[in-house]
């Protein structure tokens, strides 16, 4: 299931002067950054701080009034027109997401949850689709739940359905909103070593994430989001240990020693 | 009345003609219950719930115009009278040279009432369903139509079953209305038979016991309705 190496130089998605405010509130302001193929890009930064909308914004979830997304064949977004209905469709044909609450649905079984995408979206014959969700299942270790509901799974079985059910898209860009922060601290790690895999595969990955240790180990680019902006960017090594920035100092000082002033 | 054995006192005689007429006329009146009341109740309620679908979601739609002819359509029929509106269908839309049957035109405004109704029950189930269920739909490539269709509409229609069921309980109630149009359901053959024995107490009495039949086990076809609709849900 891994994707195919990069076959040229342009990165996979370009992020181009994303903007959105409430009133006069700035969500974004300005926001500019690329993905390369294979790449984790680990997005942090306080609660508010617009790395959420960031992330949205690239499936199509949330409208910026601002902003160009540039893929490397060549296809463009630009946000400013207002995403229309088929743009829309096309962008959202390029990644899948992953929520924080894992939206699985409810009402349908592990199974049917993931190949719903492939098809009554993407048209893929069930059989087809099956095959390929049992073999996803199988990888993460669920292929026993197969046909169990959500609600009878553990949450970190849950939100490993929510990552299969995104890959059964095939997508180009794997989109993750706190994927482990509504977990029970003893189910994160369930869910991060499958992140791990998936980065250790070649997935191209954009994720949002409180978990600075996985972002250390498994990020190729952090990029630090305060009031809107990107205060700082770069590899974890540099941007989590020895920050340049001050409010990302006092970001990264608060995640680790939440009791310190 | 005509047979009545000479030599009982008047009061042990109108103990067993009572209980005589109770059991004669019974099954007249469940006959009409199954063939008028509950036919009549499921016609209209199944076209009333497809046009209240409709009007919930124009209810529910960004578009302006089409929300404020779903809330005006709703306002009229939950502000006025269902036996008004059944009169004016049937004696009133004459006068303008539209003659409906009894029959179509019970089953026209018990559907129109159902809609108004059962909108705002579907509207309010709809929009019970998590925003996050539209957007897991919508990343996994579905369109808004189909969302609507395949994921949020399912969920809804758990919730608004116990809702529902009171609409629809409502309903065979009312279907009683329909008497006064003509249509021969269980409430025309009670008024029938009352008028026929002069025993109106009994008579109506009865009548009210075989709606309650009737009622008692639509109820528990909602249990049983409920049930299969929440096992995917935690409890």
């Amino acid at each position: 299931m891994s994707r195919t190496e990069p076959t040229s130089d342009a990165p996979l998605l370009r992020v181009r002067g994303l903007r959105k405010s409430f009133g006069s509130n700035v969500v974004l302001d300005g926001i500019d950054f690329d993905v390369r193929r294979g790449e984790v890009v680990c997005l942090i930064g306080p609660s508010g701080s617009g790395k959420t909308t960031v992330l949205r914004s690239l499936n199509g979830l949330e409208t910026p009034e601002a902003g160009e997304l540039a893929f490397d064949d060549g296809s463009r977004f630009d946000l400013s027109a207002g995403v229309g209905r088929r743009a829309r469709s096309a962008l959202r044909d390029r990644s899948a997401m992953v929520f924080q609450h894992h939206n699985l649905f409810p009402h349908r079984t592990v199974l049917q949850n993931v190949i719903e995408g492939p098809v009554h979206a993407r048209r893929i014959p069930v059989a087809e689709a099956t095959r390929r969700a049992t073999e996803l299942l199988d990888r993460v270790g669920l292929t026993d739940k197969r046909d169990a509901y959500p609600h009878e799974l553990s949450g970190g079985q849950q939100q490993r359905v929510g990552i299969v059910r995104a890959l059964a898209l095939q997508p180009d860009l794997l989109l993750f909103d706190e994927p482990t922060s509504a977990l029970d601290p003893e189910l994160v790690g369930e869910v991060l070593l499958v992140l791990k895999e998936l980065a250790d595969e070649g997935w191209t990955m954009v994720i949002v994430t409180h978990e600075l240790d996985f972002a250390r180990r498994v990020a190729d680019q952090v990029l630090f989001f305060d009031a809107g902006v990107i205060v700082e960017r770069g590899a974890p090594a540099h941007l989590l240990s020895t920050p340049e920035h001050e409010r990302t100092r006092r970001f990264i000082a608060r995640l680790l020693h939440p009791l310190d002033e | 009345m005509g047979g009545m054995p000479v030599l009982t006192t008047a009061a042990e005689g109108a103990t067993r003609d009572t209980w005589t007429l109770l059991v004669d006329s019974f099954w007249p009146l469940v006959s009409a219950g199954l063939s008028a009341t509950i036919p009549l109740a499921l016609a209209s309620f199944a076209l009333g719930l497809a046009l209240a679908l409709v009007v919930a979601l124009l209810r529910i739609s960004a578009n302006p115009v089409l929300s404020a002819i779903a809330r005006f359509y709703i306002s009229v029929i939950r502000g006025t009278p269902l036996l008004v509106q059944l009169f004016v269908i049937f004696f009133g839309l004459p006068s303008i040279g539209v003659v409906i049957d009894p029959w179509p035109a019970a089953v026209i405004a018990f559907s129109l009432n159902v809609g108004g109704y059962a909108a705002e029950v579907i509207r309010a189930a709809i929009l019970s369903v998590p925003k996050g269920q539209w957007e897991a739909g919508f990343t996994v490539g579905l369109s808004h139509t189909t969302t609507l269709r395949r994921i949020i509409l399912p969920q809804a229609a758990r919730v608004s079953v116990p809702p529902l069921s009171n609409t629809f309980i409502s309903l065979v109630k009312d279907t009683s209305l329909a008497s006064l149009i003509l249509v021969p359901e269980l409430f025309a053959e009670a008024r029938q038979i009352a008028a026929f024995t002069y025993e109106f107490m009994v008579i109506y009495l009865e009548a009210a016991l075989v709606y309650w039949l009737f009622c008692l086990v639509l109820s528990s076809g909602q249990s049983a309705l409920e049930k299969r609709l929440d096992r995917y849900v935690a409890h």
